[in-house]
């Protein structure tokens, strides 16, 4: 009897033990010392490892920033690989803490996923990449033309709603991947790869001849990219919203990785305030008030992190466009830190 | 009568003739020739019909694989058509460049030698228990199901107490996974696997129940979607602090998956141990646990060790489908490498998968072997 | 004495009710524990639950549809349907293609050639022991996609194109006289079972033998034959079309339908190999050398004495195999063919989230068609088994 008991208060303890609270996310990746990323993993640019297991790009930049700004070390950061199908679920169940996956943030996601975007890191829109040799210039010539697509993704819904809104006639050829609907359309299995351009320029360089590709001018649809954490932790998305527009302020206001040191003695109130010499800004998100002065410091600005990772100082080569500060005729607009 | 006793005998045979040599149409090779394979019109078309087939599809397999085939170099240009190398057969070079993350993943180079300590005390356990007359099986029993496992971990993931840096899973990868799955798999799914044999066997009706409902669930739905459900699923299941690992999950949902066919193994065991032993055990007032353990499943588990490698190879041959929940085995990890620019070519692809086909054939092979060696074994102690 | 026996048989009978109460306990409390913290972990991540996504527009495309089924008109369930059917068109065609090839083979290994024998052996080895999904993958990435590319197009004689988009043959369109075909089809199907059994029943009778397969022959194939000439040939061809991006038009058979199709009856070939091998073996050479006693020639041997007792043993094995090819067929997700798995599992769970609903109804899928396939075969084992005299 006693052992029956025992198993009977066993059993309860187990249907119970759900309703333990959660840790605000911030307590608990201060405890773990270490922040856990959702990131792409077969994106190059945006997020790959080398075969020595080092990221890079411009979505790990992000959670290096924000690794920065807790730990003042951006090496504080575990990346997981993501794939389009399973990184909702990766951050609804808690495995990571920030997707930072080039994520669609649309009103769907938004209200019924249980996740939050925080802010929109790169304007990005679908594209159509063809063959040369097909003698296309502009999307509107594909009717009839088969596409491969990705499995999962918003490009899916996109594609049809295109293709049905200009009368055209579709044949889509549907892939688990990114990587198999690329490798299918490099060996000619589709006239048409569609996808975020962002990815297209990416993917291109994995091409067995990327000259022999072109991206048509067309954007279909409009992709904001951002970071996305879980809904109902809103100082936790406080603290990566700000990272991102850290970043922005500290490119319009000309703080760099190599100057930041000098700009400390800055005496303009909005470089003071954003790096901590003035305000206790830091401390309202629950951090240092040298935050934002950290990100800078390891990983650079905005337009740094973009530069190194898709833009002219890599092999993407990706123009800012819609990218450019609103100075500059961009949408990137950063909030002001008072 | 007498006409014939009167003619005089010319010659009589006084010692038998000497046995002549059958016809050399019917022994040596070419009787066995004309008894295999020619020995009516129908075979004689068949032989050369499959013959001819030989002939068609080897040489170009053997110069594709080994003649034309490049073995080194440093990009795809080695691989690609030239005048000088009209043909290219197998691209061995991609491979080459390729083997150590076919093998290790993205496992920290500075600690791979922990895997390959790994993989020594892997086969020396697998030694131990499948060499049937190796001293001190028993101790090779706990060493296999109790000591390799915490070995195993301890050395994989790490142990900072012991200076032994903690690698994430994530970073594991290629062969290393593989045999991670497959072996977990088994060690795994053996003691859940006798527990739900013996639970289907039982006169306890709600034990029974759950024995089959467990059993007849899980093998009437495909690999794929017991993983899906464990990698999708199972986070939701379990209390949002305990966040298990991905690998974690997929091994969950492979050793549900192997518990349920073992168990059936298992069951086919128990049924050939003979009643008789049952009844003698009970006779002794053995109880039920002791009666299992002492005298019905060492008789069972013997008779199914074939069975159990069967399944272990099946298993092995499954850990491919670890891909849909994002796990990078081996098969993964060439797919991956195959879309590598640097390495593009049109024989790349297939000289990727003939290295994994070999790969997978000589261990599958290999085993099958083994099993059934021990099933020979096994019916001729019985003979006796 | 008595009552010391007695309570001893009530303690142990407590014991068994205690320990079946404990394990409905665990199980109970961990299948609550579960539904807690998913209903939990839901509601705190604002997923939406229930099947009322079933009628939602579904609004992505699929490569191949047996029922009619568009991007914008259709839902989430009619998705779910084209799926289902994709899966059940491939197991039902691997089925067929695999029991030809593995008879063959099982058949072959058995055979005196000595030569024809160790090449099926060959390839019972090969086959078995190289995963499934890497022969999968050998079969559409290194030998359909090598098929020349689309304007290299190999044209077939009987029009029709190859290329690495897939086959495209001619398309038969069958006007309304086609009924009567049909109707001959089905004449000529019932008049030779008719046949059949009345010849066995004389056989049976007489101990005459009494042939009569050329005239089932004639009945099945002749009847609507003649139906088609008298109705004029009422079928037309709609040739594939070659265009400026895709063949359009007739019968296209996908390369990734193809390389499941190949890779699934290839595989499972090799286990009915086995399967019928054993079988064969099973029926002790006493019945082979008793009816060679009676004079029956090898052919008829293999026929009337070898084969129906072959097949008691065979059955039950082999519709496991089939159940395993269907199960494999999800591994279609490798290739983006669109099966169950593909289209529902996959596209479907993605785009609405609702992974427990989702894996629910793909689980339950599987189970119905396994669960079915057992129950018949219980029912064919009872039918089946030897009635001893």
């Amino acid at each position: 009897m006693k052992r029956i008991a025992t198993a009977l208060s066993l059993a309860l303890l187990l249907a119970f033990s759900a309703q333990v609270a959660r840790a605000q996310t911030l307590q608990t990746v201060k405890q773990r010392g270490q922040l856990i990323c959702g990131a792409n993993g077969t994106l190059g640019g945006f997020g790959l490892p080398d075969p020595q297991g080092n990221w890079t790009g411009f979505d790990v930049d992000f959670c290096r920033a924000i690794a920065a700004a807790i730990f003042n070390d951006p090496s504080k950061v575990k990346f997981v690989p993501l794939t389009a199908g399973n990184r909702f679920t990766a951050l609804q169940s808690g495995e990571v803490d920030v997707l930072s996956r080039n994520t669609t943030w649309t009103m769907s996601r938004d209200t019924t996923l249980g996740l939050d975007f925080a802010a929109v890191t790169f304007y990005d829109g679908q594209g159509f990449m063809v063959h040369k040799s097909l003698k296309v210039s502009s999307a509107l010539e594909l009717n009839g033309a088969s596409v491969c697509v990705q499995q999962g993704t918003t490009t899916e819904l996109n594609l049809a709603d295109y293709f049905r809104s200009h009368q055209m006639a579709l044949k889509t050829v549907t892939f688990a991947t990114a990587d198999e609907a690329t490798k299918a359309y490099d060996s000619g299995r589709c006239d048409s790869y569609t996808t975020d351009s962002s990815q297209l320029y990416s993917e291109r360089l994995r091409l067995t001849n990327p000259d022999d590709n072109i991206v048509l001018p067309e954007i279909i649809s409009k992709e904001p990219l951002g970071p996305a954490v879980r809904q109902g932790d809103d100082s936790w998305e406080d603290l990566v919203r700000w990272t991102h527009h850290a970043m922005l302020d500290a490119e319009e206001l000309g703080v760099t990785k190599s100057n930041v040191d000098e700009q400390l003695k800055s005496a303009n109130p909005e470089t003071r305030r954003l790096l901590g010499v003035e305000g206790q800004f830091g401390q309202s998100i629950g951090l240092t008030n040298d935050w934002a002065y950290r990100i800078v410091k390891y990983i650079g600005n905005y337009g740094e992190s973009f530069d190194r990772n898709v833009g002219q100082g890599s092999p993407l080569k990706i123009v800012r466009g819609l990218n450019a500060l609103w100075t500059k005729g961009g949408l990137q607009y950063g909030l002001p830190v008072r | 009568m007498a006409a014939m006793a009167d003619t005089p005998v010319l010659y009589v045979r006084t010692a038998p003739a000497e046995q002549l040599p059958p016809p050399i149409a019917s022994t040596g090779f070419i009787g066995w020739l004309r008894a295999n394979m020619f020995s009516s019109a129908g075979n004689t078309i068949l032989t050369l019909a499959f013959a001819a087939l030989i002939f068609w599809a080897v040489p170009p397999l053997v110069r594709f694989l080994f003649i034309d085939a490049v073995w080194s170099g440093p990009n795809r240009e080695v691989c690609l058509a030239s005048p000088a190398h009209p043909e290219p057969g197998a691209c061995w070079a991609f491979v080459r460049v390729w083997l150590s993350y076919f093998i290790y993943g993205f496992y920290p180079i500075a600690e791979r030698w922990r895997v390959d300590v790994f993989f020594a005390a892997l086969a020396l356990g697998i030694g131990w228990l499948g060499w049937l007359s190796a001293p001190r099986r028993d101790l090779g029993a706990l060493y296999f199901f109790v000591i390799l496992p915490v070995l195993s971990f301890i050395l994989l993931y790490g142990f900072p107490a012991l200076g032994l840096a903690a690698v994430p899973t994530n970073l594991w990868g290629g062969v290393l996974v593989t045999i991670v799955v497959a072996t977990v798999g088994i060690v795994a799914s053996l003691p859940i696997g006798i527990l739900l044999a013996l639970g289907r066997r039982s006169e306890l009706p709600a034990v029974r129940w759950f024995a089959i409902g467990f059993i007849e669930f899980v093998r009437g739905v495909p690999l794929i979607t017991v993983l899906f459900m464990a990698s999708v699923m199972l986070p939701l299941f379990v209390p949002q602090q305990l966040e298990p690992d991905k690998l974690l999950r997929a091994l969950i949902g492979v050793a549900m998956f192997a518990s349920a066919y073992m168990a059936e193994v298992v069951r086919g065991g128990l049924a050939a141990v003979p009643r008789g032993q049952y009844e003698a055990a009970r006779a002794l007032a053995l109880t039920y646990w002791r009666m299992m353990g002492l005298v019905v499943l060492p008789q069972a588990l013997r008779v199914t060790l074939p069975n159990i490698v069967n399944i272990f190879i099946a298993l092995f041959k499954d850990t491919t489908l670890v891909f849909v929940v994002g796990i990078f085995d081996f098969l993964r990890a060439i797919e991956a490498a195959r879309g590598d620019p640097r390495w593009a070519t049109p024989v790349t692809a297939t000289t990727g998968y003939a290295f994994a086909a070999l790969f997978y054939f000589i261990f599958c092979y290999g085993m099958a072997r083994y099993a059934r060696s021990v099933e020979v074994r096994l019916s001729r102690s019985d003979r006796r | 004495m008595n009552g010391a026996i007695k309570s001893a048989r009530y303690s142990a009978q407590a014991w068994r009710i205690g320990l079946q109460v404990l394990l409905a306990v665990i199980v109970g409390g961990l299948i609550y524990g579960a539904f807690i913290n998913a209903a939990d972990n839901l509601e705190r991540a604002h997923i939406a639950s229930g099947f009322g996504f079933w009628n939602n527009s579904a609004g992505f495309d699929i490569s191949q549809t047996l029922i009619p089924y568009s991007a914008n008109t259709s839902t989430f369930g009619q998705a779910f349907w084209v799926g289902l059917l994709n899966t059940l068109l491939v197991a039902a065609l691997g089925v067929v293609l695999a029991t030809i090839l593995g008879f063959a083979i099982g058949i072959a290994r058995l055979s005196r050639n000595w030569l024809v024998a160790r090449l099926a052996g060959f390839y019972v080895e090969l086959i078995r022991n190289i995963p499934l999904l890497l022969q999968l993958l050998f079969w559409y990435n290194a030998v359909l996609k090598a098929l020349p590319e689309l304007r290299g197009s190999i044209v077939l004689p009987t029009g029709g194109f190859l290329n690495n988009r897939g086959l495209f043959l001619p398309r038969p369109v069958f006007a309304p006289g086609f009924a009567a075909v049909g109707a001959a089809l089905l004449v000529g199907i019932a008049a030779a079972i008719v046949l059949h059994i009345w010849a066995r029943r004389r056989r049976e009778r007489t101990g005459a033998p009494t042939p009569v397969g050329w005239w089932i022959a004639v009945l099945i194939v002749g009847l609507p034959l003649a139906a088609l000439t008298l109705a004029g040939f009422p079928v037309a061809f709609e040739l594939p079309q070659m265009s400026r991006f895709n063949v359009i038009g007739g019968l296209e058979i996908l390369p990734e339908f193809a390389a499941l199709l190949l890779a699934l009856s290839i595989y499972t070939a090799a286990f009915i190999a086995e399967v019928v091998r054993a079988g064969i073996l099973a029926v002790p050479s006493g019945q082979t050398e008793a009816a060679q006693a009676l004079g029956l020639r090898s052919g008829t041997t293999l026929r009337l004495i070898v084969v129906p007792q072959a097949m008691r043993a065979i059955v039950p094995p082999l519709t496991n195999q089939y159940l395993n090819l269907t199960k494999n067929s999800s591994l279609a997700v490798a290739i983006g063919y669109p099966d169950l798995v593909q289209v529902f599992a996959g596209s479907v769970l993605n785009i609405t989230g609702q992974a427990v609903e989702v894996i629910a109804i793909t689980m339950a899928v599987y189970l119905t068609i396994s669960l079915v396939t057992s129950l018949l075969m219980n029912l064919y084992g009872r039918m089946t088994a030897i009635a001893e005299r």
